[in-house]
């Protein structure tokens, strides 16, 4: 199967987050910067499928340079190549305008399958890769916990996570375009020779004329939606933060249990 | 003059769906803040008794989307549905409840609609900048604020515990049937079957006391800290979904919304920086305590008390404080 990867680089789960000076994002200096965790839960899945079906794994990517680093991480995974939508004019784009510009770029081939994370853990819309699929007119399915291809590799069969422990599972005809959630594998790691192999590998680079589209349908002019200020929440709403050393605050915190909030 | 803002009902097992109860109030709202009236609108199929819920929770009318092909919910047979129904109608917002159902399905509708899409919406404010949205990002570590620069509709989704749910004890309004062209609204989903995968080993829902782990634990191998203190407080064990998803335990153990939601009398979040969804699984505790490494944590903001440090060392000190005070 010809399998389509969408994905996302992120500032790692683990960073220190700094609000810039103006307020109205995170300062990216110095800021480690991941694979979107379950976006490589879709590329490990697309590997794993690609493996099965002799089939070929194709990655896209929006963002500014650096996004040439996670590229090259997925072909390193094993990807065959890869595809950077790198454009300053893509920048600052909404859920809709970015959709428009991975669609587009997707639009060029014909894939069995698109793969992608459900949600990004820097923006987290959860609805791009929807968006994507309604502009291919592929059927889609979001929080996808289970991928069996059927024989005929004309349908899929999927497992779908609902609220409160319950999964649903049916089946949707091929091509169509899965929102993988993390926790659906457990992605592999690179080999040196992946690694190796993955400097041989393509990357294509990808401007807003290349994909046949006007600059004011996508990036921050193609958007609706303008962020006005990023800030920590505020925190300690009657919470109390308990300071010293840890058998002093565990002294303090058991009396506090058992004689103010008294559920001891 | 702004469109009426309509706010899309989901049900569940008979009833309106809890958060779609509170995504009213948002609607309603915006309704007033734009000075328009509300729509609610009801997708499905033997609808009667839902609508006459949905028509007493304090909207202007209900408009009822009722064919044999919404019996099951698929995206593709809602959102050709919903987006029938709407492009009619000229809204100015539809309001979704964020399940994972209308998460699922609001893009579609979105699409079909050409509107913007602001997900997760936690709050709103009117100002000099016209309405200004409030919505988690980075995994709920922060807030941003945004607003929308266009005229026309916009799609939105309510986060859940951000609105009271509205009162259902309103007096009846209207119900209105949309007749659209239902044999247009094609399922592009074939039904198999529905699993419990949570199982009912263990059910936290009714546990006083949960000592809840979280990523910061780092590994499986670790677990003995928080095994202790629960231990010594008598409490079951619960976990954030990272845990579970690197089989550090079991899938029963998990809290959140996509495991069991609970209400202890106290419940120590250990390590657990607090995504919304597992807030909205664990907020409903009486006695919420936090440790963790990270005073920027979010779980910090729901908790009666937090510990900033390391829980090796503080979590083992908990647990020999407690034995002390026996």
């Amino acid at each position: 199967m010809k399998i389509a990867v969408c994905m996302k680089q992120v500032p790692d789960t683990e960073a220190r987050l700094r609000v810039n000076e103006e307020g109205t994002w995170i300062v990216e200096d110095d800021l480690p910067f991941a694979i979107n965790e379950s976006d490589e839960c879709a590329l490990e899945e697309a590997l794993t499928i690609a493996a099965a079906t002799e089939g070929e794994v194709a990655v896209f990517s929006l963002g500014p340079a650096r996004v040439g680093e996670a590229l090259r991480k997925a072909l390193a995974l094993g990807a065959d190549r890869a595809i950077h939508l790198s454009d300053d004019r893509f920048a600052g784009g909404d859920a809709p305008a970015t959709a428009r510009a991975l669609s587009a770029a997707i639009r060029r081939e014909d894939f069995d399958l698109v793969l992608t994370g459900s949600q990004s853990d820097d923006m987290g819309f959860g609805v791009t890769a929807s968006l994507v699929a309604a502009h291919l007119d592929l059927p889609h399915a979001w929080l996808v916990m289970g991928i069996d291809i059927e024989d005929d590799a004309t349908s899929v069969r999927v497992v779908r996570e609902m609220e409160s422990g319950k999964n649903e599972i049916f089946r949707v005809r091929l091509p169509a375009l899965l929102e993988v959630q993390a926790g659906i594998n457990h992605p592999r790691y690179a080999s040196l020779k992946g690694i190796m192999q993955a400097k041989r590998k393509p990357i294509e680079r990808v401007a807003v004329e290349d994909i046949g589209l006007d600059p004011s349908e996508v990036g921050a002019a193609g958007a609706r939606l303008e962020l006005l200020s990023v800030q920590f929440p505020e925190s300690g709403e009657g919470a109390q933060i308990l300071e010293g050393d840890a058998s002093s605050v565990a002294a303090e915190l058991v009396e506090k249990l058992r004689r103010e909030a008294r559920v001891l | 003059m702004a469109g009426d803002v309509w706010v899309v009902l989901q049900q569940r097992d008979g009833r309106i769906h809890p958060m779609s109860l509170e995504a009213v109030t948002a609607a309603r709202r915006l309704a007033d803040t734009l000075e328009v009236s509300l729509q609610a609108a009801l997708p499905g199929s033997g609808l009667d008794e839902v609508a006459a819920e949905a028509a007493c929770t304090g909207v202007d009318s209900v408009h009822v989307l009722d064919s044999p092909s919404l019996a099951e919910y698929t995206p593709g047979a809602y959102s050709q549905a919903l987006s029938d129904c709407l492009s009619a109608m000229d809204p100015s917002f539809v309001v979704f409840a964020h399940t994972y159902q209308w998460i699922d399905c609001m893009a579609r509708v979105a699409h079909r609609l050409d509107a913007a899409i602001l997900p997760e919406a936690v709050g709103f404010e009117s100002g000099d900048d016209g309405l200004v949205f409030t919505r988690p990002i980075l995994e709920g570590k922060m807030q941003s604020k945004v607003r929308l620069t266009q005229e026309g509709v916009t799609v939105l989704s309510v986060q859940s515990a951000s609105f009271e749910a509205t009162e259902t004890g309103y007096e009846a309004v209207e119900i209105v049937a949309f007749e659209g062209d239902s044999d247009s609204w094609t399922p592009d989903r074939e039904l198999l079957g529905v699993e419990d995968v949570a199982g009912d080993a263990v059910d936290l829902s009714a546990a006083e006391r949960i000592v809840s782990v979280g990523r910061g634990i780092g590994g499986p191998d670790k677990l003995a800290v928080v095994e202790e203190l629960a231990k010594e407080l008598g409490a079951e064990i619960g976990a954030s979904r990272p845990v579970i998803d690197n089989g550090w335990l079991p899938r029963d153990r998990q809290i959140g919304s996509s495991g069991q939601t609970v209400a202890p009398k106290l419940y120590v979040a250990v390590g657990i920086s607090g995504a919304i969804q597992h807030l909205v699984g664990m907020k409903g505790a009486s006695c919420i305590v936090a440790i963790n490494k990270d005073a920027g944590a979010p779980i910090f903001t729901v908790s009666d008390y937090g510990i900033v440090g390391d829980l090796f060392e503080i979590v083992p000190a908990i647990t020999a404080a407690l034995r002390d005070s026996e």
